[in-house]
Order: structure tokens, then sequence, then C-alpha cells
């Protein structure tokens, strides 16, 4: 008897899940079939590469944030994050060329110190929030304020520029390709799959939605709360230091403005996707898609005289808006079938 | 006109009411009178219907047939708790109070008093004060709620109901997270109510208390109505039996003997931590150890601090002869140690996820395979657990949260011994579930003793912690009163520990 209903239990449970992934998929078909409308080029092979690549930098990070917003926390620091990384590997390379020379070592030396640096930044934000108690959102309004003005502060107020001969030994990690498509375009997927995996395969997944779901019961059930929690925010510093390296050879520089409303882009995309904002549900497919409709929204408006490319925000604001009461009505309507 | 008056004796009646969520039915035809002025009690095993009729009885639920009649007229109640201001009021066993707020802004929430757009602070207070009164509890009507326990958030609710001049107060399991006395001044309050002429309908999983406080009983059995009695002509066991359908002789399984002999897996000496004082004792193997007291004992707190789970002042710990000292619930657990929190629906189950991530949620390391999740190890494990705790669900894939308490509560301890411990601590086995699933978990945990596992069961319910237990330590104000071997076990003897009228002298 048990036998039988566990097998229409996961037929139910398969169209159950179809239906709530269905959403991001279908507005980004609808955005793509619109855009095809207004500009057959839309959908031309240039077109699309150049889609996928800007929207590598957001959609990374987005995956690390999927991790952090899952396990019931957020994390706002992670534009300024970008910039200051940014920055600092751009002093970091430029020093080094005078012993090193321009050459893969400096490169290496710089990417290897983003990491360690993204690492690091993630870590302090998660120590603060769980050992020292500190809400999330307060710690990463702090932590986006000091990484904003440190890379102010290198750049003495005004741009950081990469110097020109470790440009070109740099240059292919941003405008390089690899069997067809570009060098960024590559990361985003190997991030993607990872993160999948790590969020839909592992213990830690589960844990983080346990952690995001009931904190107390996390506890309870022999969870490492605060090590769980730690390691999110370190994993989301570690998205941060891959975009941050496929960033900066793109334009070789960073300023105070470099990487500003990235954060909220990259949340915008975790819930577009499907994530719940207050923890215990998350996507890692359904951010990559989100990701996907935030650049396509912008592309779009680059090809279309209908409406003004100023209103980028005003279109992007409307689909998170509309994203969200979407899965509301869905969620309502799961409640009202239950009680 | 004189010959019909009298006929409307009922202020609220159930006339065959049926109602199914879906396709699945929850109850058959049931009706319910309710007098002005009684108390009527409304028991049933977990999952006979009992919450589904509150709520159509106060508008929550529609039902899918059948008639409601107030006053004698069919009426169709106004949904989401908007029945409240025809005077049917439900309170729910999670109590519904703004934490944050005072006693006097939640009783008036929602309906506060104004002038020319101000509110009539003044004006508000007294009549709190009022409302307080009449139920007499000593409550400040500028407390806020936050810190007022369980029981006096339970009276706000009472007088914010009777603030709404109810004439029906529904309540859903009241008494069950209050102790003794205060479950005895909770009953003068509702004598005073019935006084008044309000009808109060109130579900209980003690039958004692049914016995001793209602009127009227109506027993439900899987969504049927079994029947509407005068209580004095009931029995407890008479009414277990109604509810159960069969005779309830064995509710506490026999007895293996304890074997004196057997190695001490456990011994705490000196253990003191917030809210426990010099706590000392020993736990054999096999053994099932009773740990009485009133609430706020620090029962609790003992096998926190021990299983890591708070951080320990001083003592020392001995598990196998070995002394040790759980940094986490993770090392606990992997000495095969595990404790299974009474707080089933806030620390014990994720409400919103369905089943088998519960159930493997403590023992997950154990299902990790090339550090990916072996998913059908867990399907497996699932299936093991519902034959073995015999979880019944209409739906295999519904959240937790939608299940009976007494299922949550075999999950719950299916999701503990997936660990596979030597030593499990169940904190209030039996809190809110009906006997026949007591009865159950009693076996099950005699059962587990006999394999060799160690229980500890820590348990208000006196009859319980006698029924089952080898041995019973009594604590009281954060230290062990005495430990009762054989027949000094009985409530007397329990009861004189744990009121501080006697004490075993330190050996």
């Amino acid at each position: 008897m048990s036998d039988v209903t566990a097998s229409t239990d996961t037929k139910v449970n398969w169209m159950r899940i179809d239906i709530k992934t269905a959403g991001p998929a279908i507005a980004l078909i609808l955005l793509c079939i619109i855009g095809f409308l207004l500009n057959p080029a839309f959908l031309s092979e240039g077109n699309l590469t150049n889609l996928l690549t800007r929207s590598a930098f957001i959609g990374i990070i987005a995956v690390g944030a999927t991790f952090v917003i899952t396990a019931g926390g957020i994390d706002l620091s992670v534009g300024s994050m970008a910039a200051a990384i940014a920055g600092v590997m751009i002093i970091i390379m430029n020093s080094a060329m005078e012993t090193l020379g321009p050459g893969l070592a400096t490169v290496l030396l710089g990417c290897g110190c983003s990491i360690l640096l993204g690492l690091g930044a993630g870590w302090i934000n998660g120590m603060l929030t769980t050992k020292g108690k500190i809400e999330a959102f307060i710690v990463t309004l702090g932590t986006m304020g000091i990484y904003r003005s440190l890379v102010t502060y290198f750049a003495d107020g005004g741009t950081l520029s990469l110097e020109f001969a470790i440009r070109g030994v740099y240059r292919p990690v941003y405008y390089g390709s690899v069997l067809g498509l570009p060098t960024p375009v590559w990361v985003f997927i190997v991030v993607a799959i990872c993160g999948w995996l790590l969020m839909n395969r592992t213990a830690f997944g589960r844990y983080c939605t346990a952690i995001g779901s009931n904190e107390s019961v996390a506890k309870y059930s022999a969870i490492k709360v605060d090590r769980i929690k730690t390691m999110t925010y370190v994993i989301q510093g570690l998205c941060v230091s891959l975009a941050t390296i496929i960033y900066v050879p793109r334009l070789g520089s960073a300023s105070s403005s470099t990487g500003v409303l990235w954060e909220l882009e990259a949340i915008a995309a975790v819930i577009i996707g499907g994530t719940v904002l207050k923890g215990g549900y998350g996507r890692i497919g359904g951010t990559i898609l989100g990701a996907l409709i935030l650049t396509t929204i912008g592309n779009i408006l680059n090809f279309t005289d209908l409406i003004s490319n100023y209103l980028n925000g005003t279109m992007q604001g409307l689909i998170i808006i509309i994203a969200v009461w979407l899965q509301r009505g869905d969620w309502g309507k799961a409640k009202a079938n239950k009680s | 006109m004189f010959d019909e008056a009298p006929a409307v004796t009922s202020v609220l009646t159930a006339d065959h009411i049926s109602k199914s969520f879906g396709s699945v039915p929850v109850l058959f035809s049931v009706s319910m009178e309710i007098h002005p002025g009684e108390v009527h009690a409304l028991i049933g095993e977990n999952g006979a219907g009992k919450s589904t009729l509150m709520k159509i009885l106060s508008g929550f639920h529609a039902p899918t047939s059948g008639r409601i009649l107030y006053d004698g007229a069919e009426v169709t109640l106004p949904p989401d708790g908007a029945a409240e201001t025809l005077g049917i009021v439900l309170i729910h066993q999670e109590l519904n109070l703004a934490e944050q707020m005072t006693v006097e802004e939640n009783i008036f929430l929602g309906r506060e008093l104004t002038s020319r757009g101000m509110l009539q602070s003044e004006k508000m207070r007294t009549l709190v004060s009022g409302y307080l009164r009449d139920i007499g509890v000593d409550i400040s009507p500028s407390a806020r709620i936050s810190d007022l326990s369980i029981a006096e958030k339970q009276m706000v609710e009472v007088a914010k109901a009777i603030s709404r001049n109810a004439r029906v107060l529904i309540m859903d399991e009241p008494t069950a997270v209050l102790t003794e006395a205060e479950t005895e001044l909770f009953f003068r309050q509702v004598e005073r109510l019935k006084a008044k002429g309000v009808a109060i309908v109130f579900v209980s999983h003690k039958l004692s208390e049914v016995k001793q406080i209602a009127d009227r009983v109506t027993v439900l059995r899987d969504g049927q109505w079994i029947g509407s009695q005068e209580a004095e002509t009931l029995t407890p066991d008479a009414m277990a039996q109604m509810m159960v359908g069969r005779e309830l002789s064995d509710l506490y399984p026999p007895m293996h003997e304890a074997d004196v002999d057997a190695v001490r897996v456990l011994e705490v000496h000196d253990l003191c931590a917030t809210d426990v004082h010099n706590v000392s004792f020993d736990l054999r193997r096999g053994e099932i150890l009773g740990f009485s007291g009133l609430i706020g004992a620090g029962r609790t707190a003992v096998f926190e601090a021990i299983c890591g789970l708070a951080p320990i002042v001083s003592g020392q710990i001995l598990v196998d002869g070995v002394e040790t000292r759980f940094e986490n619930v993770a090392s606990a657990r992997n000495a095969g140690v595990a404790y299974l929190t009474k707080d089933r629906k806030a620390k014990g189950l994720l409400l919103d996820k369905k089943m088998r991530p519960n159930l493997t949620l403590f023992s997950l390391p154990k299902f990790v395979r090339r550090f990916g999740l072996d998913v059908a190890a867990e399907d497996k494990a699932l299936e093991r657990a519902i034959r073995r705790f015999d979880i019944r669900t209409r739906d295999a894939n519904i959240n937790v949260g939608e299940m009976s308490g007494g299922n949550q509560q075999k999950l719950l301890l299916a999701k503990v011994m997936e660990s596979d411990p030597r030593i499990v601590i169940i904190d209030e086995p039996t809190r809110g579930i009906d006997v026949g699933t007591k009865q159950q978990i009693y076996h099950f945990i005699a059962a587990l003793a006999a394999e060799g596992v160690s229980v500890v069961i820590i348990s208000s319910e006196m009859p319980e912690v006698i029924g089952i237990s080898h041995r019973v330590v009594v604590m009281r104000e954060g230290q062990v009163m005495g430990v009762l071997t054989g027949d000094d076990i009985n409530e007397n003897e329990i009861v004189r520990y744990a009121a501080g009228l006697k004490r075993e002298s330190k050996g």
C-alpha cells in the first residue's frame, strides 16, 4: 500500500515542480519572442553571446546570493565588494609588473589575490552575523559602505587603471572565447552547475534550506548553524571574486562607480527565480533564469525605439514586482488547498 | 409564542455537518448542540476531525454540507474570524497575540477606541482592568505580552474574547501547556464565564480534566459523531473507549525488569548550568529513567546542557565511563546521544517541508555518498519509518505542518531514531496527542529499552512517568530532590518531592 502511494506521490511532485520552475522560464521565452518580433536581429548569434556575457557578472554573483538568501541571510555588500576587489587587484598587478613583468604570472597573482579577498570578505560578513550576532542586513550594509569608500580611497577619488601591457595578456579572459562561447559564459556555466549540485545534491544545500526554514529546528537537528551560515557568505565572496576576475579585463579599470547596484540586481535575479526572500527555499536554476531575464530586458530596450533606454530600471522594477506577485498568487493557492 | 420559545435551547448548533478537503472527507454528518452556560468538551483521537469541526463552528472553514444554526436560525458564518462580531470566538492553540505590544493594546487591537482620531488610552485601560478583574487574574494592562507566562497569555486571550461579548468561546487544547496550578486557575475562570451564560467548547486530551470541568462531552472518531453525553455519566476510561473504539487496558506496556547490574552508560556529577544546580544522576543500559517535576523545574535545561545545546558552567559528564563534554548537538549525536525536543513545532520539525527532508535531517551525514546525498536511501528510510512508527497521512506528499500532532510526534521520534542512538532523551513524549498514539509511543519506548537503548523520559504527566519508568528522578528549582525506585514510584511521593516537602539527603 505504501508503495502505491509513494509512486503516485512522485508523480504529483513532478507536476508541482514543473509549475513552479516553469514561471521564470516562460517569462524568459516570452521576452525572447517579444525581442525577436521587435527586431529579428535580437536572435542573431552575436547578440545572444553578448547577452550571455553580460548576464555572467550578475548571474555568478546571484548564484552565491541564492545560498545566502536560502539560509535566511542577505548580503548587500556584493557590489562594493566587487569594486574593492577590482581596485586591489589592479594595484597589485600594476606593482607586480615591475618585478614579474607583464606576463601570465602577474595576472595569476592578481586572480589569486582576488579569490583570497573574496573569501576573506565573505568570511568577515559571515562571522559578524553569526558569532557577532548582528543582523545580516546591518552587517552587510556596514561593509557595503566600507568597501565602497575603500575603492574611492585607493583610486584617490578617480579611476584605477590597469597597465596597458598587462591588459594585453589579461584581455582574453573577457573577450576571448572557447569552442565558440565567450570565456565569461563558460565561467557562468561552471559556477551555475557547481551551485546547482551544491544546493540540490549535497548535505550542505539541505542544511541551508533547513536553517532558512527554521533555525531552531536546524540547531536541534545537529546542524552547525553558525558554520553553515558563514559558509554561505564565503561562497558569496568567492562568487563575487570570480565575477570580478572576468569583469576587470572588460574595462581595465576600477572606480567608485564600479559595481554600483549589483547587490540589488543579484537579489532581484534570485527573487525572480523563485527563491523565497525570507529563506528556506532556494532555486539555483531559477536564479540563472532571473539573471538572464534582467539582462534581456536591457538588451531588448537597446534594440528598439519603442521605450527609451533610460527606462531600463523601470522595466526591471516592473518585472521584479510582477514576478513576486505571481509567486505570491501561487503560494496563496497552495495554502488555500491545504487548510 | 410561549410554546415555541423554549424550543431554542442551544445557542450554536451543528446540524449534520460534512466536510471534505479536495476529495478527502474529514467529517461525516456530525451534529453538535452547544447550550448557553455549559462547558462542552470535544474529544477524539488526533485526526478525528475536532479541529475541523471547531473551525467550521467559528467560520474559519465552510462546511461542505449541513447547516449551522445560531440562536435557532440558519446562518452562514463569515470567514477569517469575522464571526467574532457575532459573539463566536475561537482561541487557537498557538495564541494569537502581538508579542511586542501590551495587554491593553492587544485586547483592543483592530477596534481601538478613538476620539477625533486620537486613542482614548485612559478609557481603554479602565475597560481592560475591568475585564481582567472579571475573570479574576492579576495582570497589569500595560504589561508587555512577551513578559507574560503562557498561562497569562491565555488569560489575555480570554479577556479579549470577553471584551468582544463572546457568547460562544471555542478553545483548542487550552490546558496543554499549563501546569496543574495554572490549570486550576484557568478552570476557575471558566466557571465564572459559565456563570455569566457563556457557552464554552474546549478540546482536550486530558480526560481527567474533561471529567472535572465539562458538563457535556461530544466524542468524534475518524470524522464520525460517536456520541454526546452528560459528563457525569462517563468515566475517563469510558471516554477513552469511545474515542478509540476498543478497550485500552494495556495503555502502558508490561515492564521488563531493570537489570541493576547493567553498565552505567551516562553519569552526571554536580552539573551546573543555567537553571541547573548541582545535578547528579546516572543512567544504565536498557533503562527507562523518568524525570518528573513541575514545569520550569530545570529538567529540559539539564539535558540541553548535556547535549551541547546550552553552555555548562561546571560539573562532570561521563559517557560509557569516559569524561565527555559535547560542544554541539552533532558531537552528541556522533557519540550516540540524541535529544528529542518537547517543542516539535518550533524546534523539532520543519513544518513547511515534506516528511523526507525532516526524517533525515538529524542524521544527514549517514546519507552522504561521495559528497552527494543518496536520495534513494532517504526514500527507503522514509518507507521504513512510516512502517515502523505507523505514520498515517492522507497524502505522503503534504507538508509536515499539515499532519496531525500524533503523526508529527511519530515523525519526530523516527527522525531522532534514524541516528541509531544508544541514549535517547525524550522530552514530553506525548504532549498534545491522543490516547491511541500515546499507547503506540509507550510500547515503542519499552521495546527500545528491551533492545538495550537507554531512555530518559521527561514528562509533566505523572501517570506516564509512573507507567513506564524503571526509576524516577524528581527535580525542583534546578535541583534533584530525589530518585524513586520500585513501589516508591507513585503520585504521592513524586508530588511531595516536586513540591519541596521532601528531599533525599545527599549521600
